[in-house]
């Protein structure tokens, strides 16, 4: 298999505007002849569906929540980037792009990149426009803050809830092509399968998760936006039902699987506390604007936060990072959290805990300010903890929080299944080996707004109005296989709950495969997720049946895809004998412990193929190429 | 923290195979239950043991469990989400129960939001409504610069305060009428603050109000329960300012 990017010619700032003159079109008139599915209505689906039913596209759109408005896009906190430079601070496109870049540590496109940078600006129109309330300054105009990774203010906000207020703008404009009758709403429902017929995506296989009716839907085109797989971890700071099953079903039918060990750790989470835990809570980054990170300087210091006298503190991201301080990207922080805690220094019951403390920031702005950009981030956290971060610094720890891997897609987000689209966190595309901080949502509503509207036009255009039958042999063969599936785990009959199976395989990953790896763990890694993974076909417990509303099935399901994702994250990790980003190797490190990269043998993407049951995946590799950015160590000192 | 003594808990709670049964309360024990657990967690626990033991676990909706999406739904003790003010079910935790304490715990009851199974119901009413005109009709690449109309602070956050409504359906569980007004006017009030809202101003808020009714919600008779019951403490000025745009859009409506 020969990866082509279909990366446009010419200059960069000018490939985009070329692609969207030469890609074929779909005459207005002709658009209702065809129909898209797409998967999911987070920020990427939701605003994918409206903007192709508002060109006349006939839609059919899935999620397994109850409504569209819940995709876990929902729960983001701090904030969306874009270049808008209405701070004057000197922000533009390139610097987003360059931001972008360097934060990923030189393994994403330029090509994509600078795409993303150049339409962020329109994404902030399109979101106010449909009511989108930002925080705005006294003179009523759009307020902004600051990110990790950047020394400019570039990013939009609402409250501590920007992913709600962006979902439900999506969510709305999404709704008036329900109304209109372009958009046919599925919900409670959820993907299965996707059906490849003559080698194109036309179709997919759902299972309707209350009365478990398994159904066939054809279309010209399928667009997956997913979400991404940090739930393999179990504990993380995803949704409860964030899963990779789509995805990993797309990957199962030849669609490639890119860079899956470049999983992001954040440095600012509410810290692990008891067995029974179900999930992570994340503390936005936006509070590293006004937070202040630190350890005791002494090991062991048990002391009260407020007992520990201003010198004998060791604020280490300022010491060590004196220009980016406390801003500095999530995989430098995180690691270095783990760094002060491995020498004993952590703090809390556990040990495994750093502080974020906002008193000098309550001291400069009062406590009014301080409430009025991060109060129900306060509240969230005292409602956990039962402790008052006015009064007491937060306790944080890193903590799973978003999936750089996924769907390998070209440069028009198609994966290598023609006709197969993916979106959003499911796919691979923007962020290397690490995301910048406000730069998902940015991404996914790019991808959805203003990237696949255009680009699947260039696909449909060439193929014939008449959409396969949901009869044809090849759904048939799907429905059964995914019935028989369901009925496999139905009737292992073991011991042993998803949820421990669940448990065993996160811990697993989180060891070997989280903040640092090594060669040795991940080989040792791998022997334990396949035996793991032999004992879940044979020692599941399970209950009812497939033809009900069963939440057992649901997650067992689930669960058997993320032990073969897991899997592959590890095989991906060992074949990265370098370190970059949010993945650290610790045999290769700078003296100051920081990532270090091998450009000469590992600036590619890492693109894998299925090859069948316990068949070792074949790798791909698509070589990155830099032609504006120099490639250099990164630094944020 | 996490090694206080656990607590030894009844639980009755409801259960209902699917929309068709009856459905009944069943009581469980459960024990050992750390203060610092959520509830949510909690019942993560219960199902474990049920399926131990064997018999299915309890269905309930949840998933960011963070009190944003509006997934999570328990009737606790007689009040929507629990004891807590300004507070989900997932938020709220066990810390709040004592030791020997009994819970019930029901699904919303409504008639527009029908029991699918055991905790869980069918709110796609909320989306009707919604889909009838919360929305400002503006196609993807139409907008002007974002910066172009500014919007006084006060107005922005008074929109955005109703705009942080999560959907989750406590107002109509809470009120005794089951109506949906207070949902429906945090976007009514939401978008006719705005002026990018203006112009749809008074065809929304006759065809929101007119879901509301064909999806069987009941009347509004002005006793607060869903506003003190809110988990995001949506104000009443909503429905006073919905009200007031119903009147003014029927007293000029081209739609008589
Ligand atoms: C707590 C938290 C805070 C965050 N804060 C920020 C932030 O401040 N800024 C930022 O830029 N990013 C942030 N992120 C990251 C960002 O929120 C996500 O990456 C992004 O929202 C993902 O959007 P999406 O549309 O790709 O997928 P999602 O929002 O995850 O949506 C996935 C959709 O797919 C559906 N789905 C999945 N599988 C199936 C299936 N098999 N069948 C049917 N439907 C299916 C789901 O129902 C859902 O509708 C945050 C993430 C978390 C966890
Ligand atoms: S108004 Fe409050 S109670 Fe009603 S749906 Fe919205 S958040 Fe829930
Ligand atoms: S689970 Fe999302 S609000 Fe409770």
């Amino acid at each position: 298999m020969k990866l082509d990017a279909k990366i446009p010619e010419g200059d960069l700032s000018e490939k985009w505007s070329k692609h969207k003159f030469n890609v074929k079109l779909v005459n207005p008139a002709n658009k209702r002849k065809y129909e898209v599915i797409v998967v999911g209505t987070g920020l990427a689906g939701a605003s994918a569906a409206a903007s192709l039913a508002e060109l006349g596209y006939n839609v059919k759109a899935f999620c397994f929540q109850d409504s569209p408005r819940r995709a876990h896009s929902i729960a983001a906190q701090g904030g969306i980037n874009a270049s808008k430079n209405y701070q004057n601070d000197g922000d533009s496109v390139y610097r987003l792009f360059y931001d972008t870049i360097k934060g990923g540590d030189y393994r994403s496109r330029e090509a994509n990149v600078h795409r993303l940078a150049e339409v962020s600006g329109n994404i902030i129109d399109q979101c106010v426009a449909q009511g989108v309330p930002f925080a705005r300054d006294y003179g009523g105009l759009l307020d902004n803050r600051s990110f990790g990774g950047a020394q400019v203010s570039r990013t939009f906000y609402a409250r501590g809830q920007t992913g709600q207020q962006l979902l439900l703008g999506a969510y709305s404009a999404l709704s008036r092509q329900v109304a209109a009758g372009k958009v046919k709403l599925y919900t409670r429902t959820e993907m299965m399968d996707v059906v490849i017929i003559d080698g194109k995506a036309q179709g997919i296989i759902t299972r309707d998760l209350v009365t478990g009716k398994i159904e066939s839907h054809s279309a010209h085109a399928v667009i997956l936006a997913s979400g991404g797989y940090g739930n393999v971890f179990f504990l993380s700071t995803n949704a409860m039902g964030s899963n990779a099953s789509a995805a990993w079903r797309a990957h199962k039918k030849g669609a490639l699987f890119a860079n899956p060990c470049f999983t992001q750790i954040h440095p600012t989470c509410i810290p692990v506390h008891g067995t029974y835990q179900s999930k992570l809570t994340l503390m936005s980054e936006s509070l590293r604007n006004d937070g202040r990170v630190w350890v005791p300087k002494k090991a062991g210091d048990k002391r009260k936060p407020n007992d520990i006298p201003e010198n004998e503190r060791d604020y280490y991201l300022e010491r060590k990072y004196p220009s980016f301080g406390n801003l500095v990207p999530r995989d430098v922080a995180s690691r270095n959290a783990k760094y002060v805690c491995d020498e004993g220094r952590g703090v809390g019951e556990t040990g495994l805990a750093v502080y974020l403390d906002f008193s000098d920031a309550i001291k400069r702005d009062g406590e009014d300010t301080i409430s009025a950009k991060y109060g129900n981030l306060f509240e969230m956290y005292e409602k956990i903890t039962g402790e008052n971060p006015y009064k007491v610094p937060m306790k944080i720890y890193p903590a799973v929080h978003y999936t750089m891997g996924g769907l390998w897609v070209d440069y028009n987000l198609m994966t290598s299944v023609p006709g197969l689209y993916a979106l959003g966190e499911a796919n691979f595309s923007d962020h290397g080996a690490n995301r910048l901080g406000a730069s998902a949502l940015m991404q996914g509503l790019a991808d959805g707004y203003f990237v696949v509207p255009y680009t699947i036009g260039d696909y449909l255009s060439q193929m014939p109005y008449e959409k396969v039958s949901n009869d044809h042999a090849e759904f048939q063969k799907a429905e059964t296989e995914v019935r028989e599936r369901l009925n496999k785990l139905l009737s292992v009959n073991g011991k042993k709950t998803v949820d421990q199976f669940h448990k065993e395989l996160g811990l697993i990953i989180w060891d070997y495969c989280g903040m640092s790896r090594t060669a040795e763990g991940l080989k040792e890694a791998k022997e334990k997720v396949q035996k793991l993974r032999e004992e879940y076909w044979t020692n599941l417990k399970t209950i009812g049946t497939q033809d009900e509303l069963n939440i057992t099935l649901e997650k067992a399901y689930r669960v058997a895809d993320f032990m073969e994702l897991g899997e592959l994250m590890i095989d991906d990790a060992l074949n990265r004998n370098e370190s970059c980003g949010g993945h650290f190797r610790e045999e290769y490190q700078t003296e100051e412990g920081e990532a270090k990269r091998d450009d000469e043998n590992y600036s590619y993407v890492a693109a894998w193929e299925y090859k069948g049951e316990n068949m070792q995946e074949e790798l791909h590799k698509e070589e990155l190429n830099f032609e504006n950015v120099q490639l250099t160590q990164r630094s944020y000192k | 923290m996490s090694e206080a003594k656990g607590m030894n808990l009844t639980l009755k709670v409801w259960r209902q195979k699917n929309a068709s049964d009856k459905g009944k309360m069943v009581t469980y024990q459960v024990s050992d239950i750390s203060p610092d657990m959520s509830f949510l967690e909690m019942f993560d626990v219960l199902n474990e043991d049920l399926l131990q033991k064997g018999e299915d676990p309890i269905t309930f909706d949840h998933d960011c469990r963070e009190g944003i999406c509006g997934m999570c739904s328990m009737y606790i003790n007689g009040k929507p989400h629990g004891p807590l003010d300004g507070t989900t079910t997932c938020q709220l935790h066990m810390r709040n129960f004592k030791d020997g304490d009994t819970i019930y715990v029901e699904p919303w009851r409504a008639k527009a939001f029908p029991v699918l199974k055991d905790l869980s119901v069918d709110r796609t009413s909320f989306d009707r409504i919604i889909q009838a005109g919360g929305f400002i009709s503006i196609n993807t690449g139409n907008a002007p610069d974002a910066n172009e109309i500014p919007i006084p602070k006060d107005i922005a956050d008074e929109a955005f305060n109703a705009a942080t409504c999560i959907g989750c359906g406590a107002c109509v569980a809470a009120c005794k009428n089951a109506s949906a007004m207070l949902f429906t006017a945090a976007k009514v009030s939401q978008l006719s603050m705005l002026p990018q809202g203006k112009a749809e101003k008074k065809k929304r808020v006759e065809a929101m109000v007119a879901q509301m009714d064909e999806e069987g919600f009941g009347a509004c008779t002005n006793t607060g329960a869903c506003s003190a019951e809110c988990p995001k403490e949506i104000s009443l000025e909503h429905i006073a300012r919905m009200n007031r745009d119903y009147l003014n859009a029927k007293l000029t409506s081209d739609n008589v």
